[in-house]
């Protein structure tokens, strides 16, 4: 799949189709695994040793043991799924959102607050200046 | 609601827009509801993705995603219902998943909660319809819609003379997910239930990438609603409208639409 997909010029936003599902399948899994108290149990205690039975590449290696959320959804990693990891950590939806966007939960939390991030600058990649954002 | 906190500044104004429609299900008092929702990664992995699904058992169990199952009731299906549905939806050629053990998750019990309020047990029993929007791509808005149709057939066909009601749920908009998140689009959404009476056809002609634009990532949810519009008459009466930001992540909006034709 060579052809870039129209929402591909959508920022920010990493669609989970197939080339995603293609190479995420295993990560994701992997977050699967943590809906049960016993594997979560087991990731706490060595994250690194649980792991090992599921077929990650390095780099979706080094972004689950950083906590890279950005990265997980670079290298496949399903918002469903990963967010798996962060409610094992203690870590809601908004901590993760936080750190995506690089803003404090506070910040976001404001954010929302104040009516969501707007849509205004924010439908293109390269925006043209009938799309620049408004105050 | 869990957590007892529906009376808290930040929750009253949603949950206190949330009475009529509960005034308005409770007199409808329906004999059974088909709730169209979205799994969260809770009852279904990316191991088989089934694009549309119908849960035919007679009891649901509340699934657990990750912090014990919600504190609300297991949701009671109803057979005979589901499974004339299923035969009559592949035999109009929609290729239906069957589920004969599922648990069921927000997606479904959140829009029962709302519309129900604290219940020690559901008021009506459900057929879940789960339809994928986790996997690009979910199924068009136009497919949506054509199945709603097919359910309507379905319903009226079916040899008990049964009140029935459908929920479409998902969205509205929001982003979960990425340097995006948190986006919120008011006038895709306001667009979005107005176009729900205006002009249903159009509506669900509405593209994914258009919804991921404008109304997010997860805002591709709000493609579930067309089948829920599918199954009322071409002609409907909006009797009433609520919509709040934020709920949580997302904008928060129900719609209630009765068949022209209705008593």
């Amino acid at each position: 799949m060579t052809t870039p997909r129209d929402y591909e010029s959508i920022p920010g936003t990493y669609v989970y189709d197939a080339e995603r599902g293609r190479v995420g399948y295993a990560l994701n899994m992997f977050c699967m695994s943590l809906n049960k108290a016993e594997n979560r149990k087991s990731f706490k205690e060595n994250a690194a040793a649980y792991l090992e039975g599921f077929a990650l590449t390095p780099e979706q290696r080094r972004t689950v043991l950083e906590r890279d959320w950005l990265g997980m959804l670079r290298v496949g990693g399903n918002i469903y799924y990963t967010i798996k990891i962060a409610f094992c950590d203690g870590l809601t939806f908004q901590d993760v959102a936080g750190m995506m966007s690089g803003v404090s939960k506070e910040a976001y939390a404001q954010m929302m607050l104040a009516g969501g991030r707007s849509a205004d600058g924010n439908r293109y990649k390269n925006p043209n200046p009938a799309e620049t954002k408004l105050g | 609601m869990d957590r007892g906190m529906t009376g808290t500044p930040y929750w009253e104004p949603l949950f206190r827009g949330y009475e009529p429609a509960r005034r308005w299900l409770a007199k409808l008092a329906p004999d059974v509801a088909i709730i169209v929702y979205n799994d969260h990664a809770s009852a279904f992995s990316l191991q088989i993705i089934p694009t549309f699904l119908i849960g035919v058992a007679g009891k649901f169990p509340v699934a657990d995603e990750g912090f014990g199952p919600r504190p609300v009731p297991d949701v009671m299906g109803h057979p005979a219902l589901a499974w004339h549905l299923a035969e009559s939806l592949i035999l109009d050629e929609f290729d239906m998943t069957i589920a004969n053990e599922m648990p069921v998750d927000h997606g479904l019990t959140v829009p029962l909660s709302v519309t129900c309020g604290q219940m020690t047990a559901w008021p009506f029993p459900v057929i879940p319809l789960c339809v994928n929007v986790v996997q690009y791509p979910p199924p068009t808005g136009a497919r949506c819609y054509k199945l709603g149709m097919a359910i309507r057939r379905a319903v009226e066909e079916f040899d008990q003379d049964l009140r029935v009601v459908i929920y479409g749920t998902g969205g509205m908009s929001h982003q979960l997910q990425g340097e995006r998140a948190g986006l919120i689009n008011r006038q895709f959404d306001t667009a979005f239930l107005d176009g729900m009476t205006r002009d249903p056809p159009a509506l669900a002609r509405i593209s994914h990438t258009e919804y991921m634009r404008e109304a997010g990532s997860e805002g591709v949810e709000m493609v579930m609603w067309h089948v829920m519009r599918g199954a009322l008459d071409e002609h409907v009466a909006e009797v009433y409208r609520h919509y709040h930001v934020p709920a949580s992540n997302t904008a928060a909006g129900l719609l209630i639409l009765e068949n022209r034709g209705a008593p």
